[in-house]
């Protein structure tokens, strides 16, 4: 069993286009019934954080700039990390991750143990 | 109270409030000491009130021998330590000089303190239970094996070890530092709800024996909520979800003491006192922001006490079976959320949720499977259930699938 770390990228959603409280509560619960389906699985590691959207980037020569995104697409909204047999199990899991829905993506990676 | 009734009465109430106070005022070394006073405090009991009749105070009548043994014993121990000791040259421990107190309160604390100590980490986990059976139940071996469904040699074996590894660890009888507190009552609260899970899921037959298992870990959880230290959400929450579990207890077997499937029993039979019990505790460990496994298992608990279905009770549930199973997975409760998925999602969702569980050397996973089958594929349903019928462990269970299989 090998861990993977789950990113959650979408675009960036101005205020305008907020979801309304409604919308929210049931994409929370979509969130929380998949989670749940891994954790049941007994494959859940970590369920993560979710990432606001401020974020400062800071790069050589004492240059920070505001958000942690180049463009507005694809930023990372969150993270979760889980266990499965093999990258393609991972990549399985990930397909039925609720931010599809709404034109995100999932990056799955595998975690490399620090030995200390 | 008839007299041959009133002695066995009193060792179930009274010897386990005696052994917890004796226990504690001489420490694990000297167990074998408070065992000997206590059982024939009983002894003298049985003998002297057969012979003279009762007394006016039995409990008083109790607490006294048992003072005047521990002053004996003293006193013995004085005349051993002046006259053989030193040509013994033996440095046995110390006893305290100091009499027995069987006072109210310090009978709490001890039965409190205790509950700390028997929780000790160095004890498996099967030992705590059986010890706390013993010394916080005053419960027989012979009970004990048979609440276990195993043999009183096992029992005693058990306990011996038990003491044993207490005694050389030199595990102290006393409350924790309320800084340690918050983590070491995790134990103690395992070790509780264990020993209501025995009484409630236990297959041994003697159904009073299994009730007063549950009823003694309600007990003891209680003594935590009394005391301000000890009082944490988690520990109202575990009481909770017990009293909720408990309000079923007459409705969920039959006179032959087979289980009645939740969705059948006979809703009269709910204790309706130990429900409101079940909200108050609920209300009060809602206060601060802990969220424990036992607040998410209450709430659980919390909504099957609410019979009619609904979109809401079920969905409440799933939501609540999803966190649950973030912060600590069983088999048991992937089951169950996948039950409550089929309730809302229908069970052709469920049926793909559950063959991702990867329990299919566990019986329940086949009578989940069964039973979502069943009205949809008959083959599929029967193959799941003889599949259970093989993996049960007990006859309880096993009647229980036969009588799903024959549905079919």
């Amino acid at each position: 069993m090998n861990e993977f770390l789950l990113i959650f990228r979408s675009d960036f959603k101005s205020a305008a286009v907020q979801p309304s409280p409604e919308q929210l509560q049931h994409i929370m619960k979509e969130w929380q019934n998949w989670i749940g389906s891994i954790a049941a699985q007994n494959k859940l590691v970590n369920s993560g954080n979710r990432l606001s959207t401020e974020g400062k980037v800071v790069k050589p020569g004492e240059v920070v700039t505001n958000g942690p995104y180049v463009e507005m697409k694809e930023v990372i909204g969150g993270y979760t990390i889980i266990r499965a047999d093999s990258m393609e199990e991972a990549a399985e899991i990930s397909k039925s991750c609720p931010i599809l829905t709404v034109g995100g993506n999932v990056e799955v990676r595998t975690i490399i143990p620090m030995t200390p | 109270m008839h007299e041959k009734e009133l002695l066995p009465h009193l060792f179930r109430t009274e010897y386990r409030k005696i052994i917890a106070v004796l226990v504690r005022h001489y420490g694990f070394e000297h167990f074998s000491i408070a065992e000997d006073i206590t059982s024939d405090t009983f002894l003298i009991a049985a003998e002297t009130w057969g012979l003279k009749g009762l007394p006016e105070n039995p409990v008083a009548w109790l607490y006294t021998v048992a003072k005047n043994k521990s002053r004996d014993l003293l006193r013995r121990n004085a005349v051993f330590r002046e006259k053989l000791k030193p040509a013994l040259k033996a440095e046995s421990q110390e006893l305290p000089e100091t009499d027995i107190d069987l006072s109210e309160k310090n009978i709490n604390d001890s039965q409190l303190q205790m509950m700390f100590a028997l929780s000790d980490p160095i004890l498996p986990i099967e030992s705590q239970v059986a010890l706390t059976l013993r010394i916080l139940c005053g419960f027989g071996i012979e009970e004990i094996a048979d609440a276990f469904l195993t043999n009183k040699e096992t029992i005693n074996k058990r306990l011996s070890r038990g003491k044993e590894k207490l005694r050389s660890a030199g595990t102290k009888i006393i409350l924790p530092a309320s800084g340690e507190i918050n983590q070491r009552i995790d134990a103690v609260l395992t070790s509780l709800y264990l020993l209501f899970n025995e009484g409630y899921y236990s297959s041994s037959g003697n159904n009073v024996l299994r009730k007063d298992l549950c009823l003694e870990a309600m007990r003891l959880t209680g003594l935590l909520t009394e005391n301000e230290v000890t009082d944490k959400p988690r520990v109202d929450a575990l009481l909770a979800l017990m009293c909720y579990h408990a309000s079923r207890f007459d409705a969920r077997t039959d006179e032959s003491g087979e289980i009645i499937p939740y969705e059948k029993q006979n809703i009269e039979l709910w204790n309706e006192e130990l429900i409101s019990t079940g909200h108050f505790y609920l209300n009060k460990a809602s206060r601060g922001k802990e969220l424990s496994r036992y607040h998410l298992e209450a709430g659980i608990a919390y909504w099957h006490t609410i019979k009619n279905d609904s979109t809401e009770k079920w969905e409440n549930i799933l939501q609540l079976y999803n966190q649950l199973l973030c912060v600590v997975y069983s088999p048991v409760s992937a089951l169950n959320r996948t039950y409550a998925l089929s309730k809302i999602r229908g069970k052709q969702a469920a049926i793909t949720e559950a063959e991702k569980l990867g329990l299919t050397k566990n019986h329940f996973y086949h009578v989940l499977l069964g039973y979502l089958y069943e009205g949809t594929d008959a083959g599929k349903a029967k193959a799941h259930l003889n599949q259970a019928l093989l993996l049960a462990n007990t006859e309880t269970e096993k009647n229980g699938i036969r009588k799903q299989l024959d549905k079919i």
